[in-house]
């Protein structure tokens, strides 16, 4: 009775683990299965080309989604490392545990509304569409993620690390840059890693901010085309070549972010800590 | 006629409500090995951090009273000045996880951002590991990390970092309660010769250990100074009773 009951269990253990999977493992290959005959040499590096004509590729968005993330990432991982150590830093004062709620909701916020805020802010202002606008849409959805991991990163320190660089006369401000911080640099870099896939597959706060552009453009001041924008775009389209894009556009995106997550197992196994 | 070299005065410390230490009164010997002996949790260790101003890095803690060293109030010196001249080794050995076992030796220079040329550095970094006598068994893999070593290397190169700030005392806490026997023989021979330039205070709740290597011993109980004098003189024919029934085994 004992054992039928134990294989029961696994049994259903096993089950329900597949029945998890299902969908995850249909998603991945319903993208690969419709993008992967689209992607080609010209598919990544030309622009696109008007509806009707063949041919065509989606560089303005590989380069756009770079970008967006790149200056995004200027903004949110010095501000997220300095909020994360000020949060570390007062974790036991009434400041401290405030911020910290605030920083968990602020990664609850709706990314739609997130766009909103910096349509109004940014947009508005400048009277246009632009590159900055956008990563600075991304940047409030990053900066949370990089503070709440390297607050988490930090607390994980042992004290007696701290101890033993206090005890050789160093400072206690040098004591966080110069032993704590670089101690937790696989978990500080693996929260970055985890917000940069977040924000490259972001659309919503791109739509009022980003904007768009069937042009390669490097002006942080002017629109900016972005992947999860063209699949947006290309997907609500009535041209049967450009619904093919949106699979691509989405099978570029799908490696990406495993990139990101195999990069993230990589670098944890070089920079881990042994205490 | 001896040297002291830091005197401790009607010093009295705790955290928040709980007095600790109380009243104590004490002149430590130059270049001699001390060791403040005592049950645990009778005030030891909070001693000696507050020989080097760790103690205070609690919040609740506080402190009364004066220490000197060679003369001057160690409340008036900065402690990050102070702490380079009363180096301390920890229970736990704690090297730098993220350093090399070459960089952990400078890690007081490194950490504090002072620029050494490299001669300078490969001296500091072999005088002070062959002090601690682990040179020959780290040369070849000076550039691996300190953490990968044994417990008792790692203490040694705790020391090693410490003795690197050539400090004028040399606090060690406990330092082979988490050893092996034979790492422990290692480093209490280690102690004896480093006494040569440096004062070592030593904690122990060990009697045995106080007893091989300490020159005058602190009898610690309950935050009180029951009884200091040198080592022989306790060991042998101790005045007080409390001491007595210490070292007997009574308690502790």
């Amino acid at each position: 009775m004992k054992i039928l009951k134990d294989r029961l269990f696994k049994f259903m253990v096993i089950f329900f683990a597949l029945l998890i999977l299902l969908p995850l493992f249909s998603i991945i290959f319903m993208i690969f299965k419709n993008g992967f005959s689209v992607i080609n040499l010209e598919f990544l590096t030309t622009l696109p080309k008007p509806p009707g004509e063949t041919g065509g590729g989606v560089l303005n968005g590989i380069v756009g989604t770079l970008l967006l993330v790149f200056f995004a990432s200027l903004i949110a991982i010095p501000l997220g490392l300095i909020a994360g150590i000020f949060l570390y830093e007062y974790r036991e004062k009434k400041i401290g545990e405030v911020l910290t709620t605030f920083v968990d909701i602020s990664q609850g916020i709706p990314s739609i509304v997130v766009g909103i805020i910096s349509y109004l802010w940014i947009v508005k202002r400048m009277g246009h569409f632009s590159l900055i606008s956008g990563s600075f849409a991304l940047s409030l959805i990053f900066l949370p993620i990089v503070a709440k991991s390297t607050k988490e990163t930090l607390k994980m320190i042992p004290v007696y690390i701290i101890e033993a660089s206090l005890s050789l006369g160093v400072s206690y401000p040098r004591t966080i840059l110069k032993v704590v911080l670089p101690s937790s640099i696989g978990g500080i870099l693996s929260g970055i890693l985890l917000g940069i896939s977040r924000i490259s597959g972001e659309t919503a706060p791109l739509l009022f901010t980003a904007f768009g552009n069937p042009f390669l453009n490097f002006n942080i001041l002017k629109p900016v085309s972005s992947l999860p924008h063209l699949i947006f775009v290309y997907a609500i389209s009535p041209y049967d070549n450009w619904r093919k894009y949106a699979w691509g556009c989405s099978l570029i995106l799908v490696i990406f972010v495993s990139l990101m997550s195999f990069l993230n197992k990589l670098l944890l196994k070089k920079w881990k800590i042994k205490f | 006629m001896e040297d002291k070299i830091l005197k401790i005065e009607n010093f009295y410390a705790g955290y928040g409500s709980l007095e600790v230490l109380k009243n104590i009164n004490i002149e430590i010997e130059k270049n001699k090995i001390t060791a403040f002996m005592g049950p645990s949790g009778c005030g030891k260790t909070t001693l000696i951090r507050c020989i080097n101003r760790m103690h205070e890095l609690n919040k609740e803690a506080y402190h009364k009273g004066e220490i000197y060293l060679e003369g001057e109030s160690i409340f008036k010196m900065e402690p990050v000045i102070l702490r380079k001249k009363v180096g301390m080794v920890f229970q736990k050995p704690n090297p730098f996880p993220h350093l090399t076992i070459y960089e952990n030796v400078l890690a007081g220079y490194i950490i504090n951002g002072i620029k050494l040329k490299k001669e300078e550095r490969d001296r500091i970094v072999e005088e002070n590991l062959k002090k601690v006598a682990l040179w020959n068994e780290v040369k070849d893999k000076l550039y691996s990390r300190g953490t990968h070593l044994s417990g008792g290397q790692q203490q040694r190169l705790c020391i090693a970092r410490t003795l690197a700030l050539n400090p004028e005392i040399l606090l060690l806490d406990e330092p082979t309660s988490s050893l092996d026997p034979k790492s422990t023989v290692e480093i209490e021979r280690l102690l004896e010769k480093l006494k040569e330039n440096v004062t070592v205070i030593i904690v122990t709740h060990n009697i045995s250990q106080a007893s091989r290597i300490a020159n005058y011993v602190a009898f610690i109980y309950l935050g009180e100074l029951i009884e200091y004098g040198k080592a022989e003189k306790i060991f042998t024919s101790p005045e007080n009773k409390i001491t007595e029934e210490y070292l007997s085994g009574k308690f502790g």
